[in-house]
């Protein structure tokens, strides 16, 4: 299947010198929901820009539905929407007005029952006669999204789409994208929430200091790097793991009373049972046991800090 | 892909709604101000020079004063059509529409000269209430009213992308243009200088232009019409050239 986008040996230096990008490669399916992850100044909205047409690549191609996205860029662009991160608005348009705008500025005819539709679906038609710069923010944000889906775009991008709104316009804003992808839409999410990404991705990719690290089903990383931890609540409290536990790699909370113990999914043997088994024989007595699963933040975290 | 209209014209049009929203400061505070022209230099200096080349004083200055007016609004509404997305941020949405280097000049650019135009037909409709108008050669009178507002439309537009503070914007058009047009024979004829100084003059390029527009008006110029034609399309294919460096290269408008 021929991907929405592909990016091949992109990279991006800047006049300073300063490398932002350095020989990505990138494969995006069509249809899917994919969460690029990295710490501030990794690269992420420079690829996004890239992408877009909004800077330049040093080197490197992007193809779009397999047109290149410079020599073809009518093409290409027409397929994308972009939600930057920033709220950049037209402070003294009014909603209609600036969403309208942006379906003529992408090559498409007036259809004003589509604009409501879209309006409607980000509930701000009763807001569509007021000026942008009387909007709240997370309503700013709203905008921004119905001004990427006003040329009725095949792929959408949102940077960092959460950044400073509240609980309830993430969650529209997840239903949204979700019902987007239903529709054929490819997604491609920047943000700094994991839980974001975990709630909606298919695939995850990494990025830090301008280089892919990870492209991965989510679902399929979560199993592959997450890594498990068994919390032993303790009946009496105790000062030290005793030395008979020492190969377990125990951790006992400050008030002594939850002994840890983190294992790999993936091992042929979790050692569990003979952790018990050790335990009993070390006299130890506990009332309660329980596990937890890695977050994809846990994960990320271990990515990026392992490799700076 | 064909040439994306709609895009073009939802540039033209969005700026032709800036326009009719700021309308006070961009077609009243112009008439007043050269209501004002008509009474200081019209009134006051006409009472003293009656006529220049055989034309009354007062409608002597009067393609002048367009041509002044024309000159500062085409460069100030294009420098701000396209600095202010830039400056705020939105520009991001025209960098990354399907939309070609051209149909976005012919959007900002095209706006801004029919603001000009607009200008420029209203203050010849005030100047008729001061002093007897006559346009011999209406048809040249049309072609410099809008080369000229395409022409330094143009300019402006180029000064929008190459400012990165507002008060660049303004340091062009009040340093260099509205001097040379004061100094370009706006107000009198450059055959009334001293002779080092009228040479010094033909170096000032509005000198060209209202001297174009005044013959359209009145058949008297002070250097040959086609030589001001010449003049006026010259600067338009420099400011085209300079244009097509910026898009190619993406200057200040790309990292």
């Amino acid at each position: 299947m021929q991907p929405a986008i592909a990016v091949t040996g992109l990279s991006k230096t800047y006049a300073s010198g300063f490398a932002a990008l350095s020989q990505i490669d990138l494969e995006i399916r069509p249809g899917e929901i994919f969460a690029l992850l990295g710490p501030n100044g990794a690269g992420k909205t420079t690829l996004i820009n890239i992408i877009c047409g909004i800077a330049t690549a040093s080197a490197g191609t992007v193809l779009v539905d397999g047109h290149d996205n410079v020599a073809a860029y009518r093409e290409t662009r027409s397929r994308i929407g972009l939600v930057p991160q920033e709220l950049t608005t037209d402070s003294f348009e009014t909603v209609w007005t600036t969403v309208s705008f942006s379906r003529g500025l992408f090559g498409k005819p007036k259809n004003p029952a589509y604009v409501e539709q879209v309006l409607r679906d980000l509930s701000l038609f009763d807001k569509k006669d007021a000026k942008i710069i009387t909007l709240s923010g997370g309503m700013k944000r709203r905008v921004l999204i119905a001004k990427a889906l006003a040329h009725e775009p095949r792929i959408l991008f949102l940077d960092e789409p959460s950044a400073g709104v509240d609980v309830e316009l993430r969650r529209d804003m997840w239903g949204l994208v979700r019902n987007l992808r239903e529709s054929g839409v490819t997604i491609v999410l920047t943000t700094h929430y994991i839980e974001e990404a975990e709630e909606m991705a298919d695939r995850v990719g990494v990025i830090s200091g301008g280089r892919i690290i990870l492209v991965e089903d989510k679902a399929a990383l979560m199993q592959k790097l997450g890594r498990k931890r068994l919390v032993i609540e303790l009946h009496s409290p105790i000062e030290t793991v005793p030395d008979a536990l020492g190969s377990y790699g125990l951790t006992l909370d400050a008030a002594g009373a939850e002994l840890v113990y983190t294992y790999d999914t993936r091992g042929e043997r979790t050692g569990i049972t003979s952790l018990l088994a050790d335990l009993k024989s070390a006299d130890i007595r506990f009332r309660d046991l329980r596990t937890e699963q890695s977050s994809l933040e846990d994960i990320f975290v271990g990515l990026v800090s392992h490799r700076t | 892909m064909t040439m994306n209209t709609h895009a073009a014209r939802a540039i033209y049009l969005f700026e032709m709604g800036r326009t009719r929203r700021t309308l006070l400061q961009s077609i009243v505070s112009p008439v007043i101000s050269t209501c004002l022209y008509f009474v200081v230099f019209g009134s006051a200096i006409g009472s003293r020079i009656t006529e220049v080349d055989g034309v009354s004083y007062g409608a002597f200055i009067v393609p002048g004063l367009i041509m002044l007016s024309l000159l500062t609004q085409s460069i100030s509404n294009a420098s701000f059509g396209i600095y202010f997305p830039r400056f705020t941020g939105t520009i991001y949405e025209v960098l990354s529409a399907p939309i070609s280097p051209i149909e976005i000049m012919l959007g900002y650019v095209g706006a801004a000269a029919t603001k000009s135009i607009i200008l420029g037909v209203i203050i010849l409709i005030t100047a008729a209430f001061f002093v007897p108008l006559r346009i011999e050669h209406p048809v040249v009178m049309l072609l410099f009213l809008v080369l000229t507002a395409v022409s330094f439309s143009l300019f402006g537009f180029l000064i929008g992308i190459w400012a990165d503070g507002f008060e660049k914007l303004q340091v062009i058009p009040l340093l260099i243009i509205t001097p040379l047009t004061f100094l370009g024979g706006s107000f009198y004829s450059i055959d009334m200088l001293p002779p080092f100084w009228r040479n010094v003059t033909l170096f000032n390029p509005v000198v060209y232009l209202v001297s174009g527009f005044r013959w359209s008006f009145h058949g008297v110029a002070d250097v040959g019409i086609g030589l001001s034609l010449a003049m006026t399309l010259a600067f338009l294919g420099v400011c085209l050239a300079v244009a097509t460096w910026i898009f190619k290269t993406g200057y200040r408008l790309k990292t």
